[in-house]
């Protein structure tokens, strides 16, 4: 019964990654944004639940779910209930392909897939649709406005991101996130390519709808965005859907840029944990630094920057790698 | 190879467990109460006025357009990147080729102010 | 019935149900919305062939790209998008029974044509498999594509921007 083993290994792998995320992802990093907000603005932050503020994210949630989800007359029901499966749905599917660290019997990935990285870039774009039905489900003026804006915005930074996703699959000659991995074993590929993960590191901000790319979701002018309807568990969903896909760029930025796990010392894992919260502290950073960018700005700096530096930067890449170095 | 995608598949499939159930013990359990200004869709707290469902600018469409060739683009330089140095210099230039032509395209998007948020 | 053959069956009928949704709906975001699990169904049947990567394309293009652009087709329509269309006329009955007939001489055909069944395993198709064709023996049409992609961008900016 070998079929069964592996059915059993798959259930228990899945579990093991949502509980991850869902604990040591969303919720602590809801909690580390808003300790690090608090420290950047010179206040305390949540201080009450737990040790030192430890437990607040646990209190909220556990508050969350006894709310009662409304769903407002006019919206579309089905669309509407949909669209709060598909989105951390969408951002969950993300870490098959994400090597968390390497054990003496191989790497620890749920599945090392051949078309890694593109298997990645695929996922992600399907959170865009989820995002989409959710503020045209709601009927609402400032969802549908928000949920347009974020979908104009996530997939005009998706072609960076893929031409930065091309340019590391040029330099490993695989796809595969191992691969790229063990390409790094010498240098970190942040350190040859630092144009394509500076284009990386952006263009994740932007995906993942963070400050300063926040216009979807600018409280000032659209309430909440795409899910200003969503009330109790469901807005819960939406927020772990949105830290499980910035968590997933910066595993992703990690893997391809900051040799993933590999580091002298320390156990494999706890470098990648290590190297995850240093991008994730970088992303909190520049949420307090820059202000918000104006839609044509944005378009703008993605159409007329990102993407002519990034083809430049992959042909300049090939170049040496293809043609110079061999 | 069929193996990993049965992987991802129980992935999905669990996954997708995983995030309804919630949904549903919530269901069961939640409060509820009924009075008709709570589902009202909210609109800062003034009556609601017309439908949301209306007409958006064409610019969102055009947008949408040229990112669906530039991604299809991206998908033929995978490929491309995996055997590239392998292959040598000819894969470089038949590349550049491939590259230059659809920078053109970008140029003439560029141009025509298809790339304009006007 | 091996495995494959009920993965195939559930895959097909996830594409054709979710098919069915996006003919008949009357609401067009219904139809629109409906195409991700139609995509996606094609998507595992392209994994039973062995060809991941055209999978992966599947998604990224289709269920994520395509269906977007559909989406803000429909949103620069007149007039509201939820409000249900009419998706049926009076021929409704005449086009279903020309449908059927054509499902029925399809099925005919393809169980009386002897089809040769070609032997052994499927060749893997992996990205390095498909980059060595590209720029091997089909290097023409690889460049050709993307002279098309040039083609497809100009007539649709020139479409779209005719008005000014």
């Amino acid at each position: 019964m070998g079929w069964m083993w592996d059915v059993l290994r798959a259930v228990a792998g899945t579990i093991i990654i949502f509980s991850a995320v869902a604990f040591i992802g969303v919720m602590f990093g809801v909690l580390l944004e808003r300790k690090i907000s608090a420290w950047m603005q010179s206040r305390l932050g949540p201080k009450h639940v737990g040790p030192q503020g430890l437990l607040q994210t646990l209190a909220d949630t556990i508050k969350l779910m006894q709310k009662e989800n409304i769903v407002p007359r006019r919206a579309d029901p089905l669309i509407f209930a949909s669209a709060v499966i598909v989105v951390p749905l969408a951002a969950l599917l993300d870490y098959v392909v994400i090597p968390f660290g390497a054990t003496r019997w191989g790497p620890l990935i749920f599945r090392d897939l051949n078309i890694g990285v593109l298997y990645f870039a695929a996922t992600s774009s399907l959170v865009v649709v989820g995002i989409l039905m959710a503020g045209w489900g709601s009927n609402n003026k400032y969802a549908l406005l928000g949920g347009m804006r974020s979908a104009a915005q996530m997939v005009t930074y998706e072609i960076p991101i893929g031409l930065a996703l091309v340019t590391v699959a040029l330099m490993a000659g695989s796809l595969s996130t191992v691969t790229i991995v063990n390409g790094q074993a010498r240098l970190w590929y942040m350190v040859t390519q630092p144009v394509a993960f500076l284009i990386f590191l952006v263009a994740a901000t932007a995906e993942v709808n963070r400050i300063p790319f926040d216009l979807v979701e600018a409280e000032s002018e659209l309430v909440a965005g795409y899910h200003s309807e969503y009330t109790g568990f469901r807005f819960a969903l939406f927020q772990m859907g949105e830290y499980a896909e910035t968590f997933a760029m910066a595993a992703m930025a990690v893997t391809l840029f900051l040799g993933g796990w590999r580091g002298p010392v320390l156990p494999p894992v706890l470098w990648f944990v290590i190297k995850l919260y240093a991008l994730i502290f970088v992303f909190m950073w520049v949420r307090w630094t820059y202000p918000r960018f104006r839609i044509d700005q944005m378009l703008n700096f993605s159409w007329k920057i990102l993407i002519p530096v990034s083809v430049l930067n992959l042909v300049v890449t090939a170049f040496f790698v293809v043609v110079v170095r061999r | 190879m069929l193996l990993d995608w049965g992987y991802v598949a129980i992935f999905a499939l669990v996954g997708a467990g995983m995030v309804t159930l919630p949904l549903l013990i919530i269901w069961l359990i939640s409060p509820r109460s009924d009075y008709p200004q709570k589902f009202e869709t909210y609109e800062s707290g003034v009556p609601t006025i017309g439908q949301a469902w209306s007409q958006f600018h064409v610019r969102y469409y055009l947008f949408s357009l040229v990112f669906v060739v530039f991604d299809v683009e991206i998908i033929y330089l995978y490929p491309w990147a995996v055997v590239a140095r392998s292959l040598g210099a000819p894969a470089f230039w038949e590349m550049l080729v491939f590259l230059v032509i659809l920078v053109l395209g970008l140029a003439y998007a560029w141009r025509r102010g298809a790339l304009e948020w006007t | 019935m091996t495995g494959e053959a009920i993965v195939f069956y559930v895959l097909a009928a996830v594409t054709l149900g979710s098919a069915l949704v996006v003919v008949t709906s009357g609401n067009i975001v219904h139809s629109a919305a409906a195409l991700v699990p139609a995509f996606l169904g094609v998507t595992g049947l392209y994994i039973l062939l062995n060809a991941e990567f055209v999978a992966g394309i599947q998604v990224l293009i289709y269920a994520g790209a395509i269906t977007v652009l559909i989406l803000f087709a429909i949103m620069l329509t007149e007039g509201g998008t939820g409000l249900g269309g009419r998706q049926r006329n009076e021929q409704a009955l005449v086009g279903a029974a020309v449908a059927a007939a054509m499902a029925a001489l399809l099925v005919v055909v393809a169980t009386r044509t002897g089809w040769t069944a070609g032997g052994g395993a499927l060749p893997p198709y992996t990205p390095g498999a498909i980059g060595q064709s590209f720029l091997g023996q089909n290097i023409l049409v690889f460049e050709g594509t993307s002279i098309v992609l040039l083609v497809s961008l100009m007539g649709a900016i020139l479409i779209a921007r005719r008005e000014d």
